[in-house]
Formats: structure tokens, C-alpha cells, sequence
């Protein structure tokens, strides 16, 4: 037992004087109201969907204005577990940067909390609302309008009368793209079926690599996904029933997913619904060096301010022509789309 | 004699973790990325001043209490996969004890909260420990499965029980519930370092007088050595088997309260498992099981994994880095039968030759 202990004692002490052995602190910096980072919220900054989009944002600010990825430049930090939210941001503030994005809904308590302790910082928050806070802006996007596009898009598409959603995690944020889905495909063809499941996750492909391999098996051609990572399985279901023979459809979110639905002898992609979470990440770093931050407001971005959108991918000439019409309608308002 | 082997028991963690950081570096130089200043960030993110030392010591509470968890029932000869779902039945518990009794004075609360979800963890292996010992179920299968029921249970319990429509986490928990107190948060600057910390380290010991102080300790011991022998010297085993499965459940249900109240103080729908169920395994393999061991080898990878997020904020080199430095550490661990095997040579000959020359004289 003794010898255990002793042994592992050891250990940490050793690593203890490895690391210190390595020189005197060097992260003495200053800090600039140019400055930004973000903390994702799970997923990497390569998830091909929301963190993805968010960082690019971010970069292509910190390009503009001459920046370097690190410290008084544009960075990030991402979590690995839920529990990671707090220390993340708390090490962004300790490296000064001026504003600090939430990547998320679920970062939201992690937020609020470091924005009380830390009033001199910007906060921003993406899908969800910060109340009572002045440093901290909420950026909220009208999904249900890209998604009801998407779902005139499918129902545009399909030669059997089926088309599926499949939703991430069943929550405020992903019902939005679940209603404007319903609704969009109501408006071309009621009697048009919408088969709707969850993953329960946001990071498991196999699991919507099951799920839309079902719906592909129940007739189903159109599979409009919201579900960030567990997405990529669609793509993979849709992209095997192609490489068979079988004429299957998705439409991809956040980003323009055509990339993911590239295979040996075509495209799966129909379209994309974005939600530019780049675009709302760097309107705000703008604002914020420009000391014109909105703490404490709501900001929304809609069709109409391009904050949300749809992009044709594969779609018919014909599809596309009266996806573009219900555009039209919902931004001159002709056409109100329910976010429930 | 002694002095030899302790040396030799203490070689193989050690070889491991420099291995480990060693390989980190090579593939930091590889990748163009300078190994000294990130080894530098790590550590100063880590334990460099009181709010990183604060994250380090919560983050590192609940990898005591898994690990600790795994360790009991690996003596008894048993591999309890079962941590995350334990861990996330403890962490589901004492929110749902603490949400609804709130009208109990603090001391109840607190404990209350915490004895509910060490309860709910400890069900949860209970269920695999009994399957064991009166059925022959292997418990590696028992207990992946019941991982899987805990977190499509507790999804479904918080989205449909414990969350506002629409919301897919619970309620925040009353101030008063939770064991991170302010004045815990002034003196770390904020950090969530919680009164969790020292329960854990109060445990350790308990765990650790158990196992040599106690009869059912050295029973547990005893059957995880040789279950016929056990029997044979009037040992219950199928009672010490459940009582090594139940054990190591509360501890897990320990953990994920602890975090639930300490650090959460509420409970979301969760994408997978709770990963520190799993890195409860790894430290408690690094420590080679022993109690005391647990809390420098969680010391160890708490600190990798708080000061890791430290790398990618101070420097262009992706956190990644610091998953490949852990899972080369347990590499490590896992194939030391090989540096055992080189280490008896070298040494076994060198101390033969000692002690022949000592009985020559």
C-alpha cells in the first residue's frame, strides 16, 4: 500500500516540477476594446454547422481589421463537457479580451453569471436571452422563416407525397425550425405528410444515420435536419439510398451544407437553411470596437436583414422560382410565419 | 528490499505520464507548435493562481469519487463500467431532492441532497451487483446497459418532469442548497471550487480505512483475490458482491451530486454520457486503485484537463493536444506489464548480484 502512494506522490510532483521548469509567465498582455473570442457550446469549431458558421464569422472580422488569432486579436475556447462553460469564459476574461460570445443556448447561466462578476466586459449570448444583464446582448434568429422556405423547398421536391424533419435536442430553439417546417410545406401542399422525430442528441451521426434511413425506408424523399452533428448521419443515409438508385433529397441547416452532400456521381444537398450565426457574431464585434455594443437589448435577425436565409443547392428551376416567391411574401409580410 | 520496490511500483505511473507529455511534445513539434510555451500555459492555467487552483480542485472532486467508485469493485475482482450512469443518476437525485424540499433547514437540504443522489447511484449498481452474485450476470454488460437506461431516463425525467415546457434544463436549485458558498467565491475569485471538495477527501479516507481496517473491507478484498478460496474460508460471497457494487454506485451517486449542488446547481437533457464517469476509470487505473493514489492522479488530470482549455486561449495550438497527452498517459498505464518486464530485468539482476555479494561476505 505504502510504495502505491508513494509512487504516485512521485508522480505529481515530477510533472509539477517538468511544468515549472519551463520559465517564468509570458502572458503579461494589455487589453483592447478589439479584442474577441467565443466559448463553444459542445461542439468543436469544426462541427460544420453552428460553432462552425460562428468562428468564421469571427475570423473574417479579425481578418478585416488586421487581427491575429490570440491574444488582443479574435480566438476561442472550446467546451468539452457543460462544466467547461464557466472556466472558459472565466480564462477568455483573465487573456482580456474586450467581448466574449456564447455559442448557444446552453451557455446562457454560464453567461449571466460571469457578466455580473464582470461588468466591464461584453457579453453576447446566441439563441437565447440574457435578462437584467447590461453587458449582455442577446442575439435571437427567426428560424421558423428559413425553415418554412426549406419546407416549400421539399414540398416543391417530393414525388411521394413524405418528406421528415429530424431535430436535434426537443427544445425552444429547434421547435422554431419544426414549425416553420410544418408550415412551409402546408402552404404548397397540405395533404403533403411531415413525419417529425428527435435524435435526443446533437453529436450522434449514427443515430441520424438510423433515423433517416428509416424515413427513407418508409418513403419518405425530403429530410430537412436540425440537428448540428447528428445531422452528418442524414447526409450519409441520404448519400447510400443515392449511391443505390434511390432519389432522396436533404436540406441541410445553419451552414450551406452542399459540401456534405457530395458523392461519386451527384449531390443529396437541396438546399440549405442558414442561420448566420458568422454574420451576427461579426455585426457585433463591429459594434462593440466601435463602442456601440447593444448590451442589454434583444437583437433579432430575420429573412428580411439576411440574418437568416435560404440557399439553392439543387434545386429545380421551378422549385427555387416559388421558394424565392414566398420569400417575397414573408418579407413584405404578407405571409407571418408562427415560431410554435 | 523494500526500499527497491517501492521504487519499481512507483516507476511505471511515472514512465507513463513523462511518456505521455513526451509524446505530446513530439507531436506539437511536429505540427509546428511550441511544446515548451504550451506545457508553460498548461500549467499556469492549471495551478498557476488561486481561480485556476479553485477550477482544478472542483473539477477534480468529482474524478475522486468516480475513480474511487471504480476502485472499490474493481478489489472485489468486478469492472464497473457503470460510473456515468451512477454518476448522472447521483447528479439527477440530489437536484430533484433540492428543488423540492427547499422549506428544510440548509443542513438537511445539503444533506439531504447529497444522501439522495449517492442513494440513486448506489440503486443503479446495486441492480448490476445483485444480477452478479445470485444470477452470474457478467456485470461489464449489466452495467453498460444501465448507463444507457440512466441517460435516456434522466433526459426524459428532466425534459418532461423537471424542465419549463419549452426548456430542455431544470431550474437553477436555491442559493441556500448549494455547497458553493460565497465566501468559497471570494477567496478563489469567482471560481466554482465548492465544500465538495473536502467531503471528497474526507472520503478517500474512509474508503481507505475501510479496505484495511474494517472486516467487510477485507472481505471485499478477499473475494476480488480468489472467490473459491473466499467461500472456503466462510466468506459470504454473494453478499460481499453486492455490498463492493453497492458501494462503488454510492460513491459514483456521490460524485454526480456533489457536482450537481456544487457545481451545476441544475440538471440539463445531456448530448452523452457524463465523460467523467469514464475519466474516473483512467485516474483510478493510474493510481493502481489505491485511495490515497486517487487524489494525485485526479489531481493530475484535472489539472490537464483545466489548464488544457488554458492552451487553445494563449496560444494558436488546438486544446486537442492535451486529450492526446491524457489517453497516451493511460496507454501507458494500460501496457505496463512491458516496462514491468524490462524494469525486473534490469533490476532483478542488479539486486541479485547485491545480495549474493552481501551473503559472500
Amino acid at each position: 500500500m505504502k510504495k502505491k502512494v508513494v509512487a504516485v506522490l512521485a508522480a505529481t510532483l515530477m510533472v509539477g516540477t517538468i511544468l515549472v521548469g519551463c520559465g517564468g509567465n509570458s502572458s503579461a498582455n494589455k487589453g483592447t476594446k478589439y479584442s474577441a473570442a467565443l466559448v463553444t457550446d459542445g461542439g468543436g469549431i469544426d462541427d460544420k454547422s453552428f460553432n462552425q458558421s460562428a468562428w468564421e464569422g469571427l475570423k473574417s472580422w479579425g481578418k478585416d481589421q488586421g487581427l491575429k488569432k490570440g491574444i488582443n486579436g479574435y480566438n476561442y475556447a472550446q467546451s468539452n463537457d457543460d462544466s467547461d462553460f464557466l472556466p472558459n469564459i472565466n480564462k477568455l476574461i483573465k487573456a482580456k479580451y474586450a467581448t466574449i460570445f456564447g455559442i448557444g443556448y446552453k451557455i446562457d447561466n454560464a453567461i449571466s453569471s460571469a457578466a455580473k462578476d464582470n461588468p466591464k466586459t461584453n457579453f453576447a449570448i446566441i439563441d437565447s436571452v440574457v435578462k437584467g444583464r447590461k453587458n449582455v446582448a442577446s442575439v435571437t434568429f427567426k428560424t421558423e422563416q428559413s425553415s418554412y422556405l426549406a419546407g416549400v423547398a421539399a414540398a416543391e421536391t417530393t414525388k411521394t407525397g413524405r418528406v421528415g424533419f429530424i431535430g436535434g435536442i426537443q427544445s425552444d430553439v429547434i421547435k422554431t425550425f419544426e414549425a416553420g417546417f410544418r408550415q412551409g410545406v402546408k402552404a404548397v401542399n397540405p395533404k403533403i405528410k411531415v413525419d417529425v422525430k428527435y435524435a435526443g442528441s446533437f453529436t450522434k451521426a449514427d443515430v441520424g444515420q438510423s433515423l433517416a434511413t428509416a424515413m427513407f425506408n418508409n418513403n419518405e424523399d425530403v429530410i430537412f435536419h436540425a440537428a448540428g452533428g447528428t445531422g452528418a448521419g442524414v447526409f450519409t443515409a441520404a448519400k447510400n439510398e443515392a449511391k443505390n438508385g434511390k432519389k432522396v433529397w436533404v436540406v441541410g441547416v445553419d451552414q450551406d451544407q452542399k459540401a456534405d452532400g457530395a458523392y461519386k456521381g451527384g449531390n443529396v444537398t437541396l438546399a440549405s437553411a442558414v442561420k448566420k450565426v458568422g454574420t451576427a457574431v461579426e455585426d457585433l464585434s463591429k459594434q462593440a470596437a466601435k463602442n456601440k455594443f447593444p448590451g442589454g437589448k434583444t437583437v433579432t435577425y430575420d429573412l428580411k436583414d439576411n440574418g437568416v436565409g435560404i440557399i439553392n443547392d439543387n434545386l429545380s428551376a421551378s422549385a427555387w422560382k416559388s421558394v424565392q416567391q414566398y420569400e417575397k411574401k414573408i418579407e413584405n409580410g404578407e405571409i407571418t410565419v408562427n415560431p410554435k | 528490499m523494500l526500499h527497491s520496490r517501492s521504487i519499481r511500483a512507483l516507476a511505471v505511473p511515472l514512465i507513463s505520464i513523462i511518456a505521455g507529455f513526451i509524446i505530446g511534445a513530439i507531436l506539437m513539434l511536429i505540427f509546428g507548435y511550441d511544446p515548451v510555451q504550451n506545457y508553460q500555459n498548461l500549467f499556469i492555467g492549471s495551478l498557476g493562481d488561486v481561480y485556476s487552483l479553485g477550477e482544478t480542485l472542483r473539477n477534480m472532486t468529482p474524478l475522486i469519487l468516480t475513480a474511487l467508485g471504480f476502485a472499490v469493485s474493481s478489489k472485489a475482482g468486478f469492472f464497473n463500467i457503470g460510473g456515468p450512469g451512477q454518476y448522472l443518476m447521483g447528479w439527477f437525485g440530489s437536484i430533484v431532492f433540492a428543488l423540492n424540499f427547499t422549506t428544510l433547514p440548509t443542513w438537511a437540504l445539503i444533506s439531504g441532497s447529497m444522501v439522495c443522489g449517492a442513494l440513486l447511484g448506489g440503486i443503479w449498481s446495486f441492480i448490476a451487483g445483485f444480477l452478479r452474485a445470485y444470477f452470474g450476470t457478467s456485470e461489464v454488460i449489466t452495467t453498460i446497459m444501465l448507463n444507457y437506461i440512466a441517460l435516456y431516463f434522466v433526459n426524459f425525467a428532466v425534459k418532461n418532469w423537471l424542465a419549463k415546457k419549452g426548456s430542455d434544463s431544470s431550474p437553477n436549485i436555491v442559493q441556500r442548497a448549494s455547497l458553493n458558498t460565497d465566501f468559497l467565491q471570494k477567496i478563489t475569485n469567482n471560481s466554482t471550487f465548492n465544500w465538495g471538495f473536502f467531503i471528497a477527501i474526507i472520503t478517500v479516507f474512509v474508503i481507505w480505512m475501510y479496505f484495511n481496517k474494517t472486516r467487510s473491507g477485507f472481505e471485499v478484498r478477499s473475494v476480488g483475490l480468489n472467490e473459491a478460496a473466499s467461500t472456503y474460508a466462510g466468506i459470504n460471497v454473494k453478499k460481499t458482491i453486492v455490498i463492493a457494487m453497492l458501494l462503488s454506485g454510492l460513491l459514483a451517486g456521490l460524485g454526480g451530486a456533489i457536482d450537481g449542488i456544487g457545481n451545476f446547481q441544475n440538471i440539463s437533457v445531456s448530448n452523452n454520457l457524463p465523460s467523467v464517469g469514464f475519466n474516473g476509470m483512467a485516474v483510478a487505473l493510474l493510481a493502481a486503485e489505491n485511495p490515497i493514489g486517487i487524489i494525485f492522479a485526479a489531481l493530475l488530470f484535472s489539472a490537464l484537463q483545466i489548464g488544457g482549455l488554458s492552451i487553445s486561449v494563449y496560444s494558436n495550438t488546438p486544446s486537442e493536444i492535451v486529450d492526446i497527452v491524457i489517453a497516451s498517459i493511460i496507454f501507458f498505464v494500460g501496457i505496463k506489464y512491458i516496462f514491468e518486464v524490462i524494469l525486473t530485468r534490469k533490476w532483478g539482476k542488479k539486486q541479485h548480484k547485491v545480495t549474493n555479494g552481501g551473503a559472500n561476505k
